[in-house]
């Protein structure tokens, strides 16, 4: 059993020293060869415009005109992919599981008010201070003044996209706060001051020879020097002492468990615990969605999470927080910001379900081609498509096209969210807002009066068919029709299925 | 807005917009009906899996093991009884009134698990075993030692376990700390411990 003196030899994955043995794939570790790739210039992400609707196809033509990036995050987040695939297959009940996450998810949103209650009461008992913030300015500002209180003037942190949501960074500099991120992809994306692209590794669209330089300029690393063991290492030697000086540690909250009023935070760095037990101050932001029943369903939850994001079977820390360290305090500030709005939308309520794994971004052809930052909002991919314009439905309504609508983050999703199915739902929505292009408009208008009348649209495929045969390639591909930009239309075939059949079945319906 | 005012609004915009619908909260099965029967050689196979090592005695008795491993290693920081008292190793007990961040310059920090996880090879450390919680964390090695009767077979049965309810921290660790966030190369250390070793040893009474 012992590999006390296991070497780590250099690795399709490009560990050349002291990383992890090559045959470990645990974590968010690679199982592929990842070949060297760049320097190229990294493409950024959407361009912000105020309040004008996002152009994420111009950030995704970018995204896909930087070939060493492109291919990198394609093969990256694929594998990803398939790593979740490899753990499905081994757990048996894995669809039963998602059967249960999903019931309980229902059942628990259900009855929120129930077991925000419960959790509250059980959390006050265990000495837990808890905040209440209708949106992200409270969440803020109520953090802000616990850490006045304190006279806290650094703070430390694990990933939580609630406060990417609430702006919480930059809030903190207006309050002369110093904020350092712990978790190595999203320290890395602070110090570029980018927002993170993925929920579950924050930097994966960043080449390693993007982090040298972003290393190099902040931290005085050898800019020429992107091996990443040393990169990783430079990070740790640079973050350890902020850890150790920081006034007050801060986490997200992946699960909060009514029946004990514990937080249960997932890392594989172990930041979370290092930010929550160093110091004497330890804040949780928490949203309501987060609420679960009891340990029984957290099992569940547990089991689901890091194989459905990473393909690997747990967290390498799973961390429970049920009251403050004994001469310390623990501060839970409990986030609205828009939640309690969509539980009352009938079609898109269950998009609170969500747990954050980013299974259907790692499957979905359009993040893989476009990168996160392409989407220009917190959240992105398929699950950013569903939940975004819940937040603003101007700025994002353009992001529900950006879907192939082929269903695959629906079948990844844990806890079952029908999220193409809503991202069509969303399509509709805004057509009734008037929120969509002109363009597509026009085009749903005509194929909406098509599809309506199956005689119109039966008389109207042949020729369609036969349009697509002989019309010139300037009519198809040009560009207003963004289906073709980067794809090629499929071959027509000769004769409609109803040509077909009229001709070998006759009208009977029997065989000529 | 106070919070107090916040929460009556939460509450009910809750109440308001909550789905009018009435499902029950389902019963989670054990799933263990095929769990294998040597509950050690499966943990064991997942803590490798998982980044973590197996400290074999080579037929010594453990804690002379343990003694070897962490000779001439620097700073030990020990939350078990079975090395105090070594005057030869440069121990440091823990104890519970201590700083959490003195235990910044260990080398090898040495804690008892509660109980162990085949399923996942997951260690559970409370803050009863931890003492000073940051003993699991700073250090730049940990040695956990798992008694080999104290192991379940899944996250379900560990859920039930009752260190979950009774403790204001506890953490299932798995491995050392690691990270991928770089192009997917996996590397121990990200920022807690570098290495994790786990050495089976019965509690002593």
């Amino acid at each position: 059993m012992s590999i006390e003196n296991q070497t780590a030899p250099t690795t399709p994955a490009g560990r050349t020293n002291d990383g992890a043995p090559a045959n470990l794939t645990h974590g968010a570790g690679a199982s592929v060869t990842m070949p060297a790739r760049g320097p190229e210039p990294q493409p950024r992400g959407a361009i912000i415009r105020g309040n004008h609707p996002i152009d994420q196809q111009e950030a995704a033509r970018r995204f896909m005109a930087a070939p060493q990036h492109l291919a990198m995050h394609d093969q990256r987040l694929w594998d990803l992919r398939k790593k979740r695939d490899g753990q499905k297959e081994i757990i048996e009940e894995w669809e039963d599981l998602r059967q249960l996450a999903s019931d309980i998810k229902t059942h628990t949103l259900t009855h929120l008010d129930t077991y925000l209650e419960q959790f509250e009461k059980n959390a006050i008992a265990n000495g837990v201070k808890v905040h209440w913030a209708k949106d992200a300015a409270e969440h803020n500002s109520i953090v802000a003044e616990i850490l006045r209180s304190k006279n806290a003037k650094s703070l430390i942190k694990s990933k939580s996209m609630l406060t990417e949501e609430c702006g919480f960074r930059e809030a903190m500099a207006h309050e002369g706060v110093t904020v350092v991120e712990t978790d190595l992809g999203e320290r890395i994306q602070q110090l570029d001051n980018e927002n993170p692209s993925h929920v579950v590794v924050p930097a994966v669209h960043k080449l390693r020879t993007d982090v040298a330089e972003v290393f190099a300029k902040t931290l005085g690393s050898d800019p020429n020097n992107s091996d990443v063991s040393y990169l990783t290492e430079q990070q740790r030697e640079h973050t350890r002492p902020l850890i150790l000086k920081a006034d007050a540690g801060m986490t997200g909250c992946n699960f909060a468990v009514a029946e004990t009023g514990s937080v249960v935070v997932c890392t594989n760095e172990g930041n979370a615990d290092l930010s929550a037990n160093t110091t004497g101050l330890h804040i949780v932001s928490m949203g309501i969605e987060k609420i679960i029943p009891n340990l029984n369903s957290l099992a569940v939850f547990v089991r689901m999470l890091s194989r459905s994001a990473l393909g690997s079977p747990i967290t390498q820390y799973t961390s429970h927080f049920r009251g403050p360290r004994r001469g310390a305090e623990m501060h839970i500030v409990i986030v609205d910001n828009g939640r309690t709005d969509r539980l009352g939308l009938e079609k898109f309520w269950t998009s609170l379900k969500c747990i954050r794994c980013g299974a259907c971004m790692n499957t979905c052809p359009v993040f893989r081609r476009s990168g996160g930052l392409s989407y220009g909002a917190t959240y992105a991919g398929p699950i950013g498509l569903i939940i975004d314009p819940t937040f603003n439905r101007h700025k994002y309504s353009t992001l529900p096209f950006s879907s192939t609508m082929n269903g695959s983050c629906t079948n990844v999703c844990p806890v079952k969210i029908n999220i193409h199915e809503q991202i069509a739902d969303w399509r509709q929505v805004l057509a009734e807002n008037h929120e969509i292009p002109a363009f597509k408009k026009s085009m749903m208008k005509a194929a909406g009066a098509l599809l309506a009348s199956p005689k119109l649209y039966r008389a109207s495929l042949p020729m369609a068919d036969s349009a697509l045969r002989h019309l010139p390639r300037f009519v198809l591909y040009n560009k207003l029709n963004t289906w073709t930009r980067g794809r090629e239309m499929p071959h027509v075939p000769k004769e409609t299925f109803h040509q077909w059949y009229k001709r070998t079945r006759g009208v009977d319906g029997k065989k000529k | 807005m106070s919070s107090t005012d916040s929460r009556a609004a939460i509450f009910a915009a809750i109440r308001a917009n909550r789905p009018k619908i009435q499902p029950p909260l389902p019963d989670v099965p054990l799933f263990d009906e095929k769990a294998p029967s040597d509950l050690v050689t499966a943990f064991s196979e997942m803590l490798v899996k998982m980044g973590g090592k197996v400290l074999d005695p080579q037929g010594q008795d453990p804690i002379s093991a343990l003694r070897a491993a962490v000779a001439d290693k620097g700073i030990i920081a020990t939350c078990v009884p079975e090395l105090h008292g070594d005057a030869s190793l440069q121990i440091r007990q823990i104890l519970p009134d201590m700083d959490p961040h003195s235990l910044a310059d260990v080398e090898i920090g040495v804690v008892r698990a509660a109980f162990g996880v085949a399923e996942t090879g997951s260690l559970c450390l409370t803050d009863d075993e931890l003492i000073v919680n940051t003993s699991g964390y700073l250090p730049q090695h940990l040695i956990v030692l798992l008694d080999p009767s104290q192991i379940v077979a899944n996250l379900h049965n560990a859920y039930r376990r009752p260190e979950l309810r009774e403790h204001k921290y506890a953490v299932f660790q798995t491995g050392p700390s690691a990270t991928a966030d770089i192009e997917g190369v996996l590397i121990h250390g990200a920022q807690g411990v570098r290495s994790l070793r786990v050495l089976f040893c019965p509690e002593q009474d």
